[in-house]
């Protein structure tokens, strides 16, 4: 057929330089890359800093540089750690943090959830919901404590809601974002394969979301961690907050110290956690960070 | 369901005076456009066009940039419920979009994609619809990729994923708007191959936008040349013996500058 050869004449010309290009291409590359960037990662990077001050730690305190009343020697930490949790006090203490943080989260990214799926999926909603939460977008949560300490009183339950106040919040922005922002070419293609609003809901609107949400959940952990030392703080009977207050008025700084660690350890987990979770949700994307 | 349902009656603010019938009869065309106008501002964009396609024909649509070739698509498609404008437009029950980029879900597996809707829309179980993607993805070379993601296939194969999509659901009448746009030379070509055994065996009438001569002349029962949302030309590449005449004819209606070469370097409507 003649068309054909008219058709693959011309085109097969434009093959030619088409592999050429991107060889070139290939073999500038290193060179660009190497003069903009940092450089090759090397191993144990990260530790090279912490260890350095962790020596600087243990040489300061063995030869007696450091006051051990302003910084405890790590071996007097290590050992109070030890001693707190052969009585029993980390753990219980532990526990009670850790079971507020929990709930805290639970009822923080329900609410946060719930608030952004009415707001995002409706325009009632949106009118409703958005308006408020953007305003109290603009007022820092822990301002809010006296006023949740009047209502609520100094019991658990003001605490597990300063929390969940804190928690929902980045919940509630960065999935109701993701909501909004579903491409709308994503839409189009929903509508030309007649999908029913529940099914585009759940095949193209929750799951494009998901990112946003789980971006939120990682804002969401640190906010817990935050508002979670705050309340522990604040006329705490129990918890590792409570456990480092009781440590200052006795001058037993390597007890903070100790704590100090356990909040590091916790908040560490607690994102680790969520990086994972991403990891595995949104293991059709390519991520360009990790 | 089988009438009306192009959702032109949107909610929209200004209702289109239009009507819109589904399932033409036997002898008739697959569709039939009459008097369409489709206006953004003042100038329309689509001028009381009139386009009868054949049950399988295959047609193709050139025109400059802004001619109205996506505006003609997409109110066949029925995705321009708000935009302005009156005429009637006829299409068969079952109409598949494929659009340039391959538009695949990239949070769903290929063959999820490919089944896309497709037991609730036609009462398939959820297992058969499977099967037929598979099957489906197979047609177009991709037996085996159904697990991946579409972000582990290149474009050839992303844009084949949106075919099997397509086919999958036997539609009537097949849009596709620049399908091949963003796809190399030989990834055309070949995509072209296999299109025309696709369609040999489903047998849809299709409406093809496309900015190359050269693929329209290839593929096309009847190359239709829009400019200023009006058919300036229509040719049917059959009735040419002279090919060379036949893409120079339709180059000067797109308003190209002909080139005494027999094959100019340039093969495409500047966008
Ligand atoms: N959503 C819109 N709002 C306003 N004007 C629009 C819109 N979509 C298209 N137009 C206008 O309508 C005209 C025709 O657009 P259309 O997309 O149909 O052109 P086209 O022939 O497909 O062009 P191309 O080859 O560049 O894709 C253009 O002048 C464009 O500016
Ligand atoms: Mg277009």
């Amino acid at each position: 057929m003649s068309a054909a050869v008219t058709y693959a004449g011309p085109r097969s010309r434009t093959l030619g330089y088409g592999p050429r290009t991107s060889a070139a291409a290939t073999d500038i590359r290193p060179a660009a890359s190497t003069r903009l960037r940092l450089g090759r990662p090397f191993r144990g990077a990260r530790m090279l800093g912490i260890g350095a001050l962790a020596a600087i730690w243990v040489t300061g305190s063995a030869t007696g540089l450091i006051d051990p009343r302003i910084l405890p020697a790590p071996w007097t930490v290590v050992t109070t750690g030890i001693d707190l949790v052969s009585t029993g006090r980390l753990q219980e203490n532990l526990a009670i943090s850790l079971q507020r943080s929990a709930l805290g989260l639970v009822f923080g990214v329900s609410i946060g959830v719930v608030l952004a799926l009415l707001a995002g999926l409706s325009r009632l909603g949106d009118a409703l919901i958005d308006g408020p939460i953007q305003v109290k977008r603009s007022i820092p949560n822990l301002a809010l404590l006296p006023l949740l300490i009047l209502w609520f009183g100094i019991g658990e339950d003001m605490k597990v809601i300063t929390i969940a106040i804190g928690v929902f919040l980045p919940i509630y922005i960065h999935t109701h974002n993701g909501l909004r922002s579903i491409d709308a070419r994503f839409v189009e293609l929903s509508e030309t394969v007649a999908l029913s609003r529940a099914q585009f809901v759940r095949r193209v609107v929750l799951p494009g979301a998901l990112p946003g949400f789980l971006l939120g959940l990682r804002f969401a952990v640190t906010g817990s961690m935050l508002a979670l030392v705050v309340v522990e703080q604040v006329n705490a009977t129990a918890g590792i907050g409570y456990m480092m207050e009781l440590a200052r008025t006795y001058g037993q700084t390597e007890i903070i110290f100790v704590g100090l660690v356990v909040y590091g350890v916790l908040g560490y987990t607690a994102d680790a956690v969520v990086r994972l979770l991403q990891r595995r949700a949104l293991s059709w994307r390519k991520t360009l960070e990790d | 369901m089988a009438q009306d349902t192009r959702g032109l009656r949107g909610s929209g603010a200004q209702p289109q005076a239009e009507q819109t019938t589904r399932g033409p009869g036997h002898d008739q065309p697959s569709v039939v456009v009459r008097d369409l106008v489709r206006a953004y501002g003042d100038e329309p964009v689509l001028d009381h066009l009139d386009l009868d396609i054949a049950a399988g024909e295959f047609v193709a649509i050139l025109g400059r940039s802004g001619s109205g070739k996506s505006t003609l698509l997409r109110a066949l498609a029925g995705l321009d419920r708000d935009v302005p404008g009156s005429g009637t437009v006829t299409v068969p029950a079952s109409v598949s979009v494929v659009f340039q980029d391959s538009r695949l879900l990239p949070w769903a597996k290929v063959l999820d994609n490919v089944v896309l809707g497709l037991a609730a829309a036609t009462g398939l179980s959820r297992a058969d619809a499977h099967r037929a993607g598979a099957a489906a993805l197979a047609e177009v070379g991709l037996a085996g990729r159904e697990r991946a993601w579409p972000g582990e296939l290149s474009g050839g194969e992303q844009q084949r994923v949106s075919l099997a999509r397509s086919l999958v659901r036997s539609p009537e009448l097949l849009l596709a708007d620049e399908p091949f746009g963003a796809l190399d030379a030989l990834t055309r070509t070949r995509m072209h191959g296999l299109l025309r055994d696709l369609l040999e065996r489903h047998r849809p009438a299709v409406l093809m936008v496309t900015h190359d001569v050269d693929e329209a002349i290839v593929l096309a029962d009847r190359v239709v040349v829009l400019d200023a949302g009006r058919i300036a030309a229509q040719e049917r590449p059959a009735d040419h013996r002279d090919q060379h005449a036949l893409r120079t004819h339709l180059l000067a209606a797109l308003g190209v500058e002909k080139s005494s070469s027999p094959t100019p370097e340039p093969q495409e409507v500047p966008a």
